[in-house]
């Protein structure tokens, strides 16, 4: 097998399955502040008990969140050698600036509110999640500027004597056009995601108990604010990701051609719900097409010219020459792989629209005023939820890596230019052995255990650990939380 | 002075603090199987670090990010050729920060010990291991021209960094049980101080000879003064442990793990990754550096927000100075809920 070949499939089963537990932190940290701000303003201990228990989640998932992201920064030098070299004048700064202002910020302070129960006041102690929400939010921005610096590189000269990229303006680097709406699709839809997750948690448990309870009204309550938000920030993603679409027509007209497999430039372009076939162009297959859809996404007019496949790479040979030193590629020379772009552009957006639309139909089946309690299918849909933002989160990152192809940093550098020279094809399979095993494993060790505490739901108060309004820490009593 | 060389410094801080306080955690988790005797003396050891130990994990994950920032030659040589260690390493946190979050997450012993196995591989793996490393970066491994590791596995098994491995694997331990002394109470914090004091002659010797070693090798005024102020507070932090001063007991290893590995990357300059091949190419703080451009925005951040980061970080270790022991741990992870 060639190198290349692992190293990629490495990174996108590892990036993938990073980026699982990624928006549930940022999004669940953010939910989780606000319950534990609501109890500390209003004393409801309803809000407590939510704040525990979708904590007690949160750090479940955090965990392999936090190991795994390890293996991400690691993987750029280990697989990725000569990316690194290249780009790591630009490339490094805001990965390096991650580490220390996100990093350091969330698990310091995830530390504190893990264990500083009865160590702080419930002002500090809520100012900790809080703080924890903002390392993610830093973090996400960091990491995301320097993807959309491979999606749009900025900021930057290529020097012939060092043969590398270096920045001359960061301030161009962190706000990249692509950055700027990136940022905000990538944070929606992780409180998206997030909110997604409170849903069907809460209401496997909203079911389990009678109507009239606390707990009933308190899982009913958790299970509304998740719907709302999910409705929400589901009309957020659409509106960024739509914009999002625009710019990448202007800087990367490929992806936009290859996420509908266009082939012939057309005005107006029409976009198809599905097509049978191969997808490469020779003949085409049956489709359901919407008339000037495509154009709208792209240009944001119904008629407007959407650039095809075949014009683009004779565009491509005749600005970066005949070969893009990857013979490799096999749907040819500066294309991406298209039924992989095609298909992850329309799960993407399919998944994501049915989350939100889910929403919506949660939100008024469980209305006060609803006749008859929620029944089988909205149970189906409230806990079928949780996985649509997931998979719609994975197939956007298929899609706008996969469809940035051949390209590691458009227009720069390919991808396989950017492969480690001497790191063998045997080396890389033991790691993409060693990983995926030990990544399957971990995965369901973390599903059984989110289960056992999903099942368990929310744990009442007591009188006496639960007094945390002191911050004093007294020396005597256990451990308000340990390991 | 030159950027490169503050970044080199820089570098040297990071992994300064990497080692110094994940050191410890590392120790408190080689140590789990043999300062224990029961459950939950090992819920004790454990909850010393829970707060802080993922705050010390992030060292390196900046000194990783820092040295792809300001030397991205390093840090592509470095991790691609260093690839097998690296993933071995990889795999042993990973299993590591799963274990503490996990291990009390259910009430089966069965699952408890894979867990503990879990944290003792995983802290024995990376404690050996990156002395290993530094050893090999220090005293320099095959690279060509073209700044590409051209090694195997093998070469960076030499016996100077096996020693390397032993030293940082015995420094990790005493500096593990000194601070096990520090914050525990009762049979536990006895225990651990005498175990302290064994572990400390092995950690002195090894520790002693492995600089010697290197500083013989490719040492200057420099490191020597920093390996003998080393040695000093490595001897003095035993005396101190020894006549029962658990706090100057662990500042001593502290420091000496400190001028230990800064020494390292005194005796390393101006290289940064020395070749051991005739006809190869000694990466350096000039030719492996990025440009002046995005090493003074990095400063500029680095200058701002360090100090933010050890604030915070010394304030958590006030937030949970108190000593923990056995009576303070719960039945399950959090306080009974029944009212007593």
């Amino acid at each position: 097998m060639d190198p290349l070949d692992i190293a990629r499939w490495q990174f996108g089963i590892i990036t993938v399955y990073h980026f699982l537990f990624v928006p549930i932190t940022i999004g669940l940290s953010a939910i989780i502040a606000g319950y534990e701000t609501a109890w500390v303003r209003t004393g409801n201990p309803r809000w407590l008990r939510l704040t525990r228990f979708l904590g007690k989640l949160f750090l479940i998932n955090f965990a392999l969140g936090v190991v795994t992201g390890i293996v991400q920064e690691f993987q750029f030098g280990m697989n990725w050698s000569d990316y690194s070299r290249f780009v790591g004048d630009v490339f490094g700064a805001p990965l390096a600036i991650e580490g220390l202002l996100a990093f350091f910020l969330e698990s310091t302070f995830l530390g504190l509110w893990i264990f500083g129960w009865d160590r702080l006041s419930p002002r500090l102690h809520a100012a900790t999640i809080w703080l924890v929400h903002l390392g993610t939010i830093f973090s996400a921005y960091f990491i995301l500027a320097a993807n959309s610096w491979m999606q749009n590189p900025v900021g930057y000269a290529f020097n012939p004597d060092t043969g590398r990229a270096e920045m001359n303006d960061f301030a161009a680097v962190l706000l990249n056009k692509v950055q700027l709406v990136t940022f905000p699709h990538v944070m929606l839809s992780a409180y998206m995601t997030a909110a997604a997750f409170v849903i069907g948690v809460c209401f496997w448990q909203l079911r389990r108990h009678a109507s009239g309870s606390e707990d009933h009204a308190m899982y009913r309550s958790a299970v509304r604010t998740g719907a709302a938000l999910v409705l929400l920030t589901g009309l957020g993603v659409a509106i960024t990701g739509d914009i999002q679409g625009k710019i990448m027509t202007e800087v990367q007209p490929m992806k936009m051609a290859a996420a509908e497999g266009l082939y012939e430039t057309e005005a107006p372009a029409s976009f198809s719900l599905f097509q049978l076939g191969p997808l490469d162009g020779s003949t085409e297959g049956f489709a359901i097409k919407v008339p000037g859809v495509l154009s709208f996404l792209a240009t944001g007019t119904t008629d407007g010219e959407v650039t095809g496949i075949d014009d683009l790479r004779a565009e491509y040979k005749e600005t970066y020459g005949q070969d893009p030193g990857a013979s490799y590629y096999s749907a040819g020379d500066y294309t991406p792989v298209i039924p992989i772009t095609y298909w992850s552009f329309r799960l993407m957006v399919g998944m994501g629209s049915a989350a939100a639309a889910a929403g919506a139909v949660i939100l008024w089946a469980t209305r006060r005023r609803a006749r008859k309690p929620p029944g089988r299918l909205v149970l189906a849909l409230a806990l079928g939820l949780p996985f649509l933002p997931l998979l719609a989160n994975s197939f956007g990152w298929i899609f706008t890596e996969m469809g940035r192809q051949p390209w590691a940093v458009f227009g720069l550098m390919t991808t396989d230019q950017a492969v480690s020279p001497s790191v063998s094809a045997g080396e890389m399979l033991t790691s993409l052995i060693v990983l995926t095993v030990l990544y399957g494993g971990l995965a369901v060790i973390e599903v059984r255990l989110l289960l056992t505490y999903i099942h368990r739901g929310a744990d009442p108060l007591d009188p006496v650990s639960d007094d945390t309004g002191t911050g004093t820490g007294d020396g005597d009593k256990p451990l308000a939380f340990a390991y | 002075m030159e950027l490169t060389t503050i970044w080199f410094a820089l570098i040297a801080v990071l992994w300064v603090g990497y080692f110094t306080l994940e050191g410890f955690d590392f120790g408190v988790g080689m140590l789990l199987p043999v300062l224990a005797r029961n459950d939950t003396e090992r819920r004790v050891m454990i909850n010393t670090i829970g707060p802080v130990w993922d705050g010390n994990e992030v060292w390196v994950l900046v000194a990783g990010g820092a040295t792809f920032a300001a030397f991205p030659e390093w840090y592509a040589t470095l991790f691609s050729g260093f690839y097998l260690p690296l993933l071995l390493i990889l795999v042993a946190l990973i299993v590591r920060g799963l274990a503490f979050e996990y291990r009390a997450k259910r009430d089966d012993d069965v699952w408890r010990r894979r867990w503990d196995t879990a944290i003792i591989v995983g802290s024995i793996v990376p404690a050996l291991l990156w002395g290993v490393a530094f050893a090999n970066i220090v005293r320099g491994v095959p690279i060509d021209a073209d700044h590409e590791y051209v090694g195997g596995f093998f070469t960076l098994l030499s016996p100077y960094a096996l020693l390397g491995g032993a030293m940082t694997v015995l420094l990790f331990l005493t500096h593990g049980a000194m601070f096990v002394a520090l914050k525990t109470d009762g049979d536990i914090r006895h225990r651990a101080r005498a175990l302290s004091a064994k572990l400390g002659v092995a950690a002195a010797l090894v520790t002693v000879a492995f600089l010697l070693w290197t500083q013989l090798d490719t040492g200057s005024i420099a490191s020597a003064v920093a390996f003998a102020g080393a040695a000093v507070a490595l001897l003095g932090g035993l005396a101190a442990a020894a006549s029962g001063r658990e706090g100057w007991g662990f500042l001593g290893t502290f420091i000496a793990i400190a001028l230990g590995v800064g020494g390292l990357f005194l005796a390393l300059f101006p290289d940064v990754m020395p070749t051991s091949l005739p006809g190869g190419d000694s990466l350096t703080t000039t030719n492996a550096a990025a440009t002046a451009y995005t090493l003074k925005i990095m400063t500029v951040v680095a200058v701002i927000f360090t100090p933010v980061v050890l604030a915070y970080q010394s304030w958590t270790y006030w937030v949970f100075r108190k000593r923990i022991s056995v009576h303070h741990i719960p039945v399950g992870t959090a306080r009974a809920t029944t009212p007593q």
